[in-house]
C-alpha cells in the first residue's frame, strides 16, 4: 500500500520516491501537498527544521531530482558567504537549466533589487512553478538585513511562481528579525529513532552479502554506537569502515552467516576501540583501515591526544607559571606569596566574599604585564633581566594561544593578558621545573 | 619591517649578518668601524667566503634533517591521492563519507623556524608533487573571504607562472573580478589540468615531475592563530566539493595537535582524515648543527666558551630558534673579522701561512700583544726571546709553527671529545652532561681533569659492565679510524688490543664453570640503584679477595681514557695563539642578541638632565653643524624652553607623565608590548 499519493505524478515515480526516503514518508507527501500541480500556486515560503542529518537536505534533493518536473536551485549559504555571491549563486545556476548553453560570465549582481530583476528575466514563464532552496539556512541571518525577509516573500517581489524554501538546524524563532516579515509554512522533521536508523542503514547492504546479514551487523553496531552518535552519516561512516572485520570470520570459514553470536564476540571490540579512536578522530580512518588489513597493534599509532605534550624554553615556562599564577590569584595575596615576610595571614579571615567560590571555577581574570613581570622575578631562581627576549617571548606566548591579550590594545595603558591554558597543563609544565605550582595557589591553600 | 606580534609596542630587531653582506658599502663600513686598518679588505673578504660556507653548510644540514619527515608526508600524499582516484563503484566506498585528507604537522614552538621547514615542504612538493600549493598566514585571513580571496590568488598565480606571456594579461585582469567561491576554483581546476595534459605532446615539461591530476595542497602555516570561524567554514564548504577535486590541507601546528579539536568542533572534525606529522625536536636540531658546524675543524673560526654558553643559554632559555642560533654564529663571525684585526690569519692552515709571510710591521707588534703569546715567549730561552720580539722573521717562522701547532690540536680534539663523550653519555646520571655540547663547554672551561664531575665519571666508568665497555671501545675506534687526525694510529692499536683482550677473557671464561655468573649479572644492571649496591659488593668482594682479570683490565682501560684526555683536551685558551680563532668578547654578542630595552630607557628617562641634554644634541645636530652650541657645557636657553614646552605638550597628550617620586621625574608609559 504506497503512502505517497500525488494526481500530478505517475504512481511508479512516487512508489520509487518512497524507496528512496525511508522513514519520512509523512513530510514528503505534506510537501508534495503543498506542492500541488505544476500550475498551481505554491506557498511563498517553507521554513524546514530538524537536528543534524534528520535527511532534510538529502529528503529536499531527492524529492526534487526524482520529480522531474520540479526544476529548482538548490544553494548552500555556508559556501556563498557574501550575499553577492549567494545571489550570483541562484542566478547562475537558474540559467544553466533555462538555456542549454552556458553563459561564460554571469551578471554581476550586488543588490537584490537587481536580483530580483534578472530573476524575472531569467524566469520568463510566469505560471510555472520553481523551487529555490536555501541550505544551512542560519547563514543568511549574518548577512544584510534585507536579504532574509526579501527571500521570504519572493513570489511577491519577482511576481512568479517562485517558492524558497529554507532548511536549518536552528528554530524559526531564532531567525524571525526584529522589523517583522512574512512568516512561512514551518515544517519540523524529527530525529530518526533507533528502529529508523536500523532500518536506513540496513537497506543500503553491499551485494556479496544478504540483507539479513548485515541488517544484523547493523544492530550490533547500534548496540555499540547509539548511546554516544545519532548522526546517520556517521554511523554509516563507521558501519563501512568496520564491516569488514566483521565478515572476518566468515571470509575465514570459521563461522557461518547465521553464526551471529560468534560474529558478535569477535566485533563487539573492536567496535568499543573504535568508539574511542576513530570516533573521536583520534586516528584518522584511513590509518584505522589499515591497521585491520595488516592486523597491527592498536597501540603502534597513537591518537592526537597522546601528544599533548608542549615543549617550551625555559623562560617561557616561568613566564606561562607566572602568568597563570597572576590569573588565578587574587592580587592582595601576591604579597603572602611573594614576599619572604609576610607575617601569618589565615585564610579564613583573609578572605572576602566573593573570593569564597572557587578562583579556577569563575576562570582566568586579565593581569597587567607589570604584576606578570613582578611574579616572575620572584618565582625564577636566579636573576632575570627585563631583556627583548622575554618580552617576545611573551608574544609569542599570546601566538601560541597559551596567553591572550584582554580589552582594547591602548598605547598608554600596558597590555592585560589572560593566561588561557588548564590546570593539568601547567601542573606538567610547572613539573618540568621542579616547581610546585599548588603551593602557590590561592585556592589550593 | 614586519612583526608577528599583534600588539603595539617597541619591537628589537636583530641586525641579520646577511643584510650588511648585501649592502653596496658594506666593505667601506667593515673598514669604517674597525680600529685598526690593518687587512681590512683581505679580512672582508675571510669573512665573506666563511659566512658563505656556513649558509650554504647549514642549509645543507637542514635539508637532510628535513628529509624524513618530507617523505613521509609526501607518502601521504600520495596514499590519500591514490584514494581519490579509486573506482568509486566499490561498496565500501560509496557508502563512508568522503573526508578531506589532512596532515597535522606538529612543528614546535619555534616559529621563527617555520617559515624556511614551510619554504623547502613547498619547494619539494612543487619539485616532486604538485604545482598548485597555496600557503596561508593566519594575519591573511581574517575572514572566509579574505581565505578564499588568498587561496584563489596563489592557486592561480601558480598557473600563470606555466602558462606563456600572452595570457598573462588576460588572467591578470580578470582575477580581480574573480568570484571567490569553490565552484571557480574548480572550474579553474579543471581547465589547469586539462591544458597541461592536452599540451604534453607538445612540450615536454612538468607534467613529468608531477602526478597526473595533480592534488591542490593548502597549507595553514599557523593553525593556532585562525580563528574558529573561518577554519570551520572553510572545511565545511571544501568538504561539499572533495569529490570534484583532490584537495589535501596541511595545519602547520605549533602546539600540540589538541588544539584541532579545540578549533573544531565534532561535526567539522568528523569531516577530516587527520594523520599526524611530527618533525625533528628543535633541541635535536640544534645538536645536530652543533655538531656538524661547530665540533669539526671544518670552519677556521671557533667559539669560546663563554659565547658558545651565551648563544646556547639564548636557545634554551628564550626562543628555541635554530635559525636565531645559526644567526648568531654569523654575527660571531662579522664581529671577528672586524675586531680582529689578527683574524686575518683565521682561515685554512695552508693559505694562513702564506698570510703570515706578507704580515706588516704593526701586525707583528699586534702578534707580540698578545697574552698567549707573551706567554710563550716567556717559557723561551732568552736569545730566542730576544729574536721573537725584535725580529718580525723570526717571529713569523714561530708563528707558522705555532699555527700549525693549533691546527693539530683542533684535528686531535674533536675525536677525541667525540670519545670520551661515548663513554660520558652513558654514565648514569650523567655527571659531565648528556649532551656534546656540554662536555665541550667543559673542556673548553677549564682543565676537565681537574674538576669534581670528571673524577666522579671516572669512578662510575671503572663500574661499567663489560659488554657495555666493549661496546664503548669499538664506538671509539670507529671515530679515530674515521677522523683525518695523525696520531691516531697507535691510539687505535692500543683500543684494539683492549679488544682482542676482552675477547680472550670471554673464552676464558667460557671455559671454566659458571661459577663467577652472580656477579655477572650484576654487572649487567646500568641503573643508578644496581650499582650502587654492585659497588658495596665489590668494595666488600675487594676487600676479601683480590681483583678478577676484567677488573684489571677495565682499571687499565679507564686510566688509558684518563692519559688521553690529559694528553689532547687541553682547554684552547691554554694554547698559544688561540686569540686568532677563537672569538670570546661574549659581552659584545651579549649587547647584540639580548638587548635590554626597558633598562636603557629607565636610565634615560629617569634624569631629566640627560634628557635635555639628548633633546640638545638632537636638536642642534638636526640645525647644522654650529659646533660651538653643542661644545659648551651650557644648553642654550631657546633650546631649554623648547624642552620645557615640548615635555609639557607630550605630557599634555599622555606620552609621559611624571612619575611622582622625588628623584625622577618621568616615566614611559609605553613600554608595554616590547
Amino acid at each position: 500500500m504506497p503512502i505517497l499519493e500525488h494526481p500530478a505524478y505517475p504512481p511508479a515515480t512516487l512508489l520509487c520516491l518512497e524507496s528512496l526516503v525511508p522513514c519520512r514518508e509523512s513530510q514528503v507527501s505534506m510537501l508534495l501537498s503543498i506542492f500541488g500541480e505544476r500550475q498551481q500556486l505554491s506557498f511563498p515560503s517553507i521554513f524546514i527544521y530538524g537536528h543534524t542529518s534528520s535527511g532534510k537536505t538529502y529528503v529536499m534533493k531527492t524529492l526534487l531530482n526524482t520529480l522531474q518536473q520540479l526544476p529548482h536551485v538548490f544553494v548552500n549559504c555556508v559556501e556563498c558567504f557574501t550575499s553577492r555571491l549567494l545571489l550570483e549563486e541562484i542566478l547562475i545556476q537558474l540559467q544553466n537549466h533555462s538555456s542549454e548553453t552556458r553563459r561564460a560570465s554571469p551578471v554581476p549582481c550586488d543588490t537584490f533589487n537587481d536580483f530580483v530583476r534578472l530573476f524575472k528575466q531569467a524566469l520568463v514563464s510566469q505560471n510555472l512553478q520553481d523551487q529555490t532552496v536555501l541550505d544551512r539556512a542560519e547563514q543568511l541571518r549574518e548577512m544584510e538585513a534585507n536579504i532574509l525577509p526579501a527571500f521570504l516573500r519572493l513570489q511577491e517581489l519577482t511576481d512568479r511562481n517562485v517558492t524558497v524554501i529554507l532548511l536549518s538546524e536552528i528554530v524559526w524563532e531564532m531567525f524571525r528579525p526584529n522589523t517583522g516579515c512574512f512568516e512561512p509554512f514551518i515544517l519540523y522533521f524529527p530525529d530518526y529513532s533507533i528502529g529508523h536508523l536500523q532500518k536506513i542503514l540496513s537497506q543500503n547492504h553491499p551485494p556479496e552479502y544478504s540483507a539479513d546479514f548485515y541488517s544484523a551487523y547493523i544492530n550490533i553496531l547500534l548496540g555499540v554506537f547509539y548511546m554516544v552518535c545519532r548522526d546517520l552519516k556517521e554511523l554509516q561512516h563507521l558501519a563501512a569502515l568496520n564491516f569488514s572485520k566483521y565478515c572476518e570470520p566468515v571470509v575465514r570459514k570459521e563461522a557461518k552467516e547465521r553464526d551471529t553470536r560468534k560474529l558478535w564476540k569477535n566485533i563487539e571490540p573492536h567496535l568499543k576501540k573504535a568508539m574511542q579512536t576513530v570516533y573521536l578522530r583520534e586516528i584518522s580512518s584511513s590509518q584505522w583501515e589499515r591497521l585491520q588489513c595488516e592486523e597491527g597493534e592498536l597501540g603502534q599509532i597513537k591518537g592526537l591526544s597522546a601528544h599533548a605534550h608542549v615543549e617550551l624554553p625555559y623562560y617561557s615556562k616561568f613566564l606561562l607559571i607566572a602568568a597563570y599564577l597572576a590569573s588565578y590569584n587574587p592580587v592582595r595575596t601576591d604579597k603572602r606569596f611573594f614576599l619572604k615576610h609576610h607575617g601569618k595571614i589565615k585564610k579564613t579571615n583573609f578572605m572576602k566574599k566573593h573570593e569564597k567560590t572557587s578562583n579556577h571555577l569563575l576562570g582566568p581574570k586579565p593581569f597587567p604585564l607589570d604584576r606578570l613581570l613582578a611574579i616572575l622575578y620572584s618565582i625564577v631562581d636566579n636573576r632575570v633581566a627585563p631583556t627583548a627576549n622575554i618580552f617576545s617571548q611573551i608574544t609569542s606566548l599570546v601566538t601560541l594561544q597559551l596567553l591572550s591579550v584582554v580589552g582594547n590594545n591602548d598605547q598608554l595603558d600596558g597590555p592585560r593578558y589572560k593566561c588561557t591554558v588548564s590546570l593539568d597543563f601547567i601542573r606538567a609544565i610547572a613539573r618540568t621545573v621542579n616547581f610546585d605550582i599548588i603551593k602557590y595557589l590561592y585556592d589550593f591553600l | 619591517m614586519s612583526t608577528r606580534s599583534l600588539s603595539k609596542g617597541c619591537f628589537v630587531f636583530k641586525p641579520s649578518p646577511k643584510k650588511r653582506k648585501v649592502s653596496r658599502t658594506t666593505a667601506y663600513y667593515f673598514r669604517e668601524g674597525s680600529s685598526d686598518l690593518e687587512d681590512s679588505e683581505l679580512r672582508f673578504a675571510t669573512c665573506q667566503s666563511l659566512q658563505k660556507q656556513v649558509k650554504s653548510e647549514t642549509e645543507q644540514i637542514e635539508e637532510e634533517l628535513n628529509e624524513q619527515l618530507f617523505d613521509n608526508l609526501v607518502s601521504f600524499l600520495r596514499r590519500s591521492h591514490s584514494a581519490f582516484q579509486e573506482k568509486k563503484t566499490e561498496w565500501t566506498c560509496r557508502t563512508k563519507s568522503r573526508e578531506i585528507p589532512t596532515a597535522a604537522l606538529v612543528l614546535g614552538v619555534n616559529v621563527t623556524d617555520h617559515d624556511f621547514t614551510f619554504r623547502s615542504l613547498s619547494e619539494v612538493l612543487q619539485n616532486n608533487v604538485t604545482p598548485y600549493i597555496a600557503l596561508l598566514e593566519a594575519k591573511d585571513c581574517p575572514g572566509i573571504k579574505n581565505l578564499m580571496q588568498k587561496l584563489l590568488g596563489q592557486l592561480m598565480n601558480c598557473c600563470i607562472d606555466v602558462d606563456s606571456s600572452e595570457e598573462e594579461d588576460y588572467e591578470h585582469v580578470s582575477r580581480s573580478r574573480v568570484r571567490c567561491s569553490m565552484t571557480t576554483l574548480i572550474n579553474w581546476y579543471e581547465s589547469a589540468t586539462k591544458r597541461t595534459d592536452s599540451e604534453t605532446p607538445g612540450k615536454k615539461r612538468t607534467s613529468s615531475r608531477h602526478w597526473q591530476s595533480p592534488p591542490v595542497v593548502v597549507i595553514f602555516k599557523d593553525m593556532e592563530s585562525f580563528t574558529t570561524k573561518v577554519l570551520q567554514d572553510f572545511v565545511v564548504i571544501s568538504s561539499q566539493h572533495i569529490g570534484e577535486f583532490p584537495l589535501v590541507l596541511i595545519f602547520g601546528i605549533a602546539t600540540s595537535p589538541m588544539i584541532i579539536h579545540s578549533l573544531l568542533p565534532h561535526s567539522v572534525s568528523s569531516l577530516l582524515c587527520i594523520e599526524l606529522f611530527q618533525s625533528l625536536s628543535c633541541k635535536d636540531h640544534l645538536s645536530t648543527i652543533i655538531d656538524k658546524i661547530l665540533l669539526t675543524t671544518q670552519f677556521p673560526l671557533k667559539l669560546s666558551e663563554k659565547v658558545l654558553q651565551v648563544l646556547i643559554n639564548i636557545f634554551l632559555y628564550h626562543d628555541f630558534s635554530v635559525q636565531n642560533f645559526i644567526k648568531g654564529f654569523q654575527l660571531c663571525i662579522v664581529e671577528h673579522f672586524h675586531s680582529n684585526p689578527l683574524s686575518v690569519l683565521c682561515c685554512q692552515l695552508e693559505e694562513a701561512k702564506r698570510r703570515v709571510n706578507s704580515l706588516s710591521h704593526n701586525q707583528c707588534e699586534n702578534v707580540r700583544r698578545l697574552p698567549s703569546f707573551r706567554r710563550y715567549v716567556e717559557s723561551q730561552v732568552s736569545e730566542k726571546q730576544i729574536a721573537l720580539l725584535t725580529v718580525d722573521s723570526s717571529l713569523k717562522e714561530a708563528v707558522q709553527k705555532l699555527l700549525e701547532d693549533l691546527n693539530v690540536y683542533h684535528e686531535n680534539y674533536f675525536p677525541i671529545l667525540r670519545c670520551l663523550h661515548v663513554f660520558t653519555s652513558s654514565l648514569p646520571k650523567y655527571p659531565l652532561g648528556k649532551q656534546i655540547r656540554e662536555l665541550h663547554c667543559a673542556c673548553l672551561e677549564n682543565r676537565v681533569w681537574e674538576t669534581e664531575e670528571y673524577e666522579s665519571s671516572l669512578q662510575l666508568a671503572r663500574m661499567l659492565n663489560k659488554s657495555d665497555l666493549v661496546t664503548m671501545l669499538q664506538k671509539c675506534v670507529e671515530i679515530l679510524v674515521s677522523s683525518p687526525g695523525r696520531e691516531f694510529d697507535e691510539i687505535v692499536e692500543k683500543l684494539k688490543e683492549f679488544l682482542t683482550q676482552f675477547q680472550k677473557l670471554e673464552e676464558a671464561y667460557q671455559e671454566r664453570d659458571e661459577s663467577i655468573s652472580p656477579q655477572k649479572e650484576l654487572q649487567k644492571k646500568t641503573n643508578l640503584y644496581h650499582l650502587q649496591k654492585t659497588l658495596l659488593e665489590l668494595k666488600e668482594s675487594r676487600r676479601s679477595k683480590k681483583l678478577t682479570k676484567f677488573e684489571m683490565l677495565r682499571f687499565e682501560v679507564v686510566d688509558y681514557i684518563d692519559s688521553l684526555v690529559r694528553h689532547y683536551l687541553v682547554p684552547a685558551d691554554h694554547k698559544t695563539l688561540h686569540e686568532i680563532v677563537y672569538f670570546n668578547t661574549a659581552s659584545v654578542l651579549r649587547e647584540h642578541l639580548n638587548a635590554a630595552p626597558r633598562i636603557a630607557l629607565h636610565t634615560a628617562l629617569n634624569n631629566p638632565y640627560s634628557y635635555l641634554k639628548a633633546f640638545s644634541t638632537v636638536v642642534t645636530a638636526a640645525e647644522g653643524p654650529t659646533a660651538d652650541a653643542a661644545s659648551s657645557d651650557q644648553v642654550d636657553d631657546v633650546i631649554h624652553a623648547r624642552f620645557i614646552r615640548a615635555v609639557s605638550e607630550l605630557e599634555l597628550l599622555g606620552f609621559i607623565k611624571p612619575s611622582k617620586q622625588k628623584t625622577d621625574h618621568v616615566a614611559r608609559l609605553t613600554w608595554g608590548g616590547c
